[in-house]
């Protein structure tokens, strides 16, 4: 299942993990990404906190945290190459996985129809 | 800036939008921030081939001598402005600032000498600010804002070839030259410089025929526009100040290491020494040092540190030494690069010292300036 936030965040939901990373429309209106920095893994996030700063040459941009839960893996190769994240933002550009504190809570958030709506 | 202000545009403000600009308010302007290529590629494009930047929110400024003599203009500004402008030769354009009585620097600026008169480019926010101050000390001499014209700046290896095709005269020109030229028949007044590091140019072109120059410089096929993304990783690789960031009225030319722009007919014992306001300060710190200096830092890790970043001696925040004045990643060092202030004995090159990012303390090493090697035809 994917869900998605007004804060340009995707979530691929599978067994109370999600895999986060930022849309295809945040990565084009960030540029070019040189500096990805990522969570530990094991830290605690709660809903809105920061997850995660990424740079563009003009500019850093915050991350947050989609929804409460627990880093159980990132992905290093976009802090070695942060270009993938613009070359595939929605596939090998993922930034995080997290295992949910509630399953339930990524319900409330948007299917793709209803982002794709919002950034039309 | 406040949403309401209307913002003004520049005579190639319709060719941005036609090249899919992302436009932004500059110095109360709209202005292109990058084209559709983005900053990165932007940046790479203009030291590999050439960038056409659209710089006409700038202000340019003509100041006459009432007597029609040269001399009588440029010992006017002299008054202003700690450059030897008297000894600058027709047809020569050099860097110089306005500074003001605490010896702070009120707006930096190029100067040509025009044979029977001065010419002068400012920056585009202090524009209206430097006109009344040179119209309410220049008193023998009439000081005009030429709101008429744009101004192109094309920077890059190919820069030359890309103008060569409209005026092949260009080719004679050396760097700091500037000269009349008729591109396409049209009168434009051509520099050899820029604020990029490259090689390049900046041409001055009547406002109503600027969209074809530009649009005849763009076709070639190594020409390409440059957004003010890219205008800043520019300067800030080629270690050149942006006012306002860099330097301001708390800043005096010699903690900015600006000393080089101060001719020696202005300094003690020079033909013309002071007479510019700050002069005691300013020439003061030539003979004795300054406290704190402006110096170049190369970040040890992969991460940007920005303007406003506060700088440390050590690792743990507890000897704060200034801030970041301007940093960004640079495309052509390929990782970060910053300037900043630090106190004197701190600015040596190799010195490490630390900046707070994001809570961390980050290794910098204080680096020579410029960061990439300038490609300026002498």
């Amino acid at each position: 299942m994917l869900k998605f936030t007004a804060e340009h965040e995707w979530l691929k939901l599978e067994d109370g993990v999600a895999t986060v990373g930022i849309t295809s429309h945040a990565a084009e209106q960030l540029g070019d990404l040189v500096f990805v920095e990522l969570p530990e893994v094991g830290a605690e996030l709660t809903k809105d906190g920061n997850a995660a700063t990424v740079e563009s040459v003009k500019a850093a941009s915050d991350v947050y945290c989609p929804l409460d839960g627990e880093v159980t893996e990132v992905n290093q190769a976009i802090v070695d190459d942060p270009s993938i994240v613009n070359s595939d933002p929605q596939g090998k550009g993922w930034f995080f996985k997290l295992k949910l504190k509630n399953a339930t809570d990524a319900d409330a958030l948007m299917d793709e129809a209803a982002y794709q709506d919002l950034i039309a | 800036m406040d949403d309401q202000t209307v913002l003004k545009t520049t005579p190639l403000h319709a060719l941005h939008l036609s090249l899919g600009a992302r436009m932004v308010p500059f110095a109360g302007y709209d202005m292109p921030v990058q084209y559709p290529a983005g900053v990165l590629k932007e940046h790479l494009h203009t030291r590999s081939a050439a960038g056409l930047f659209d710089v006409s929110h700038m202000g340019q400024v003509v100041i006459r001598a009432k007597s029609g003599a040269y001399e009588d203009a440029a010992l006017a500004l002299e008054t202003l402005v700690p450059v030897d402008i008297l000894g600058l030769k027709p047809g020569r354009q050099r860097y110089g600032f306005f500074t003001d009585d605490n010896g702070g620097i009120l707006d930096d600026l190029m100067i040509t000498n025009r044979g029977d008169h001065l010419f002068v480019v400012v920056n585009a926010s202090c524009k209206e600010a430097d006109l009344a101050h040179m119209q309410a000390h220049l008193t023998g001499c009439d000081v005009e804002l030429l709101d008429d014209r744009a101004l192109i700046a094309l920077q890059g290896p190919r820069a030359e070839g890309a103008l060569a095709a409209l005026w092949p005269d260009v080719t004679s020109m050396k760097f700091m030259d500037v000269r009349d030229a008729s591109l396409h028949d049209v009168d434009c007044i051509v520099s050899r410089s820029g604020y990029s590091g490259e090689d390049g140019f900046e041409i001055s072109v009547p406002a109503d025929q600027a969209e074809q120059i530009a649009k005849a410089l763009l076709e070639d096929l190594h020409c390409q526009p440059i957004g003010l993304g890219a205008r800043d990783s520019l300067r800030l690789e080629a270690g050149l100040c942006l006012y306002g960031n860099d330097i301001d009225t708390t800043i005096s030319p010699i903690e900015a290491a600006l000393e080089w722009a101060i001719q020696k007919p202005r300094r003690l014992g020079g033909a013309r020494a002071g007479g510019f306001p700050g002069a005691d300060r300013i020439l003061g710190e030539l003979a004795n040092g300054t406290s704190r200096r402006r110096i170049g830092l190369k970040p040890e890790g992969k991460a940007p540190v920005r303007a406003h970043a506060k700088l440390y001696a050590d690792a743990e925040g507890r000897t704060e030494l200034g801030e970041v004045t301007s940093g960004t990643f640079g495309p052509s060092v390929e990782g970060p690069v910053a300037m900043g202030y630090v106190p004197t004995r701190f600015a040596e090159p190799g010195c490490q010292i630390f900046a707070e990012v994001r809570g961390k303390y980050l290794p910098l090493t204080v680096a020579a300036l410029p960061f990439i090697t300038p490609t300026y035809k002498r």
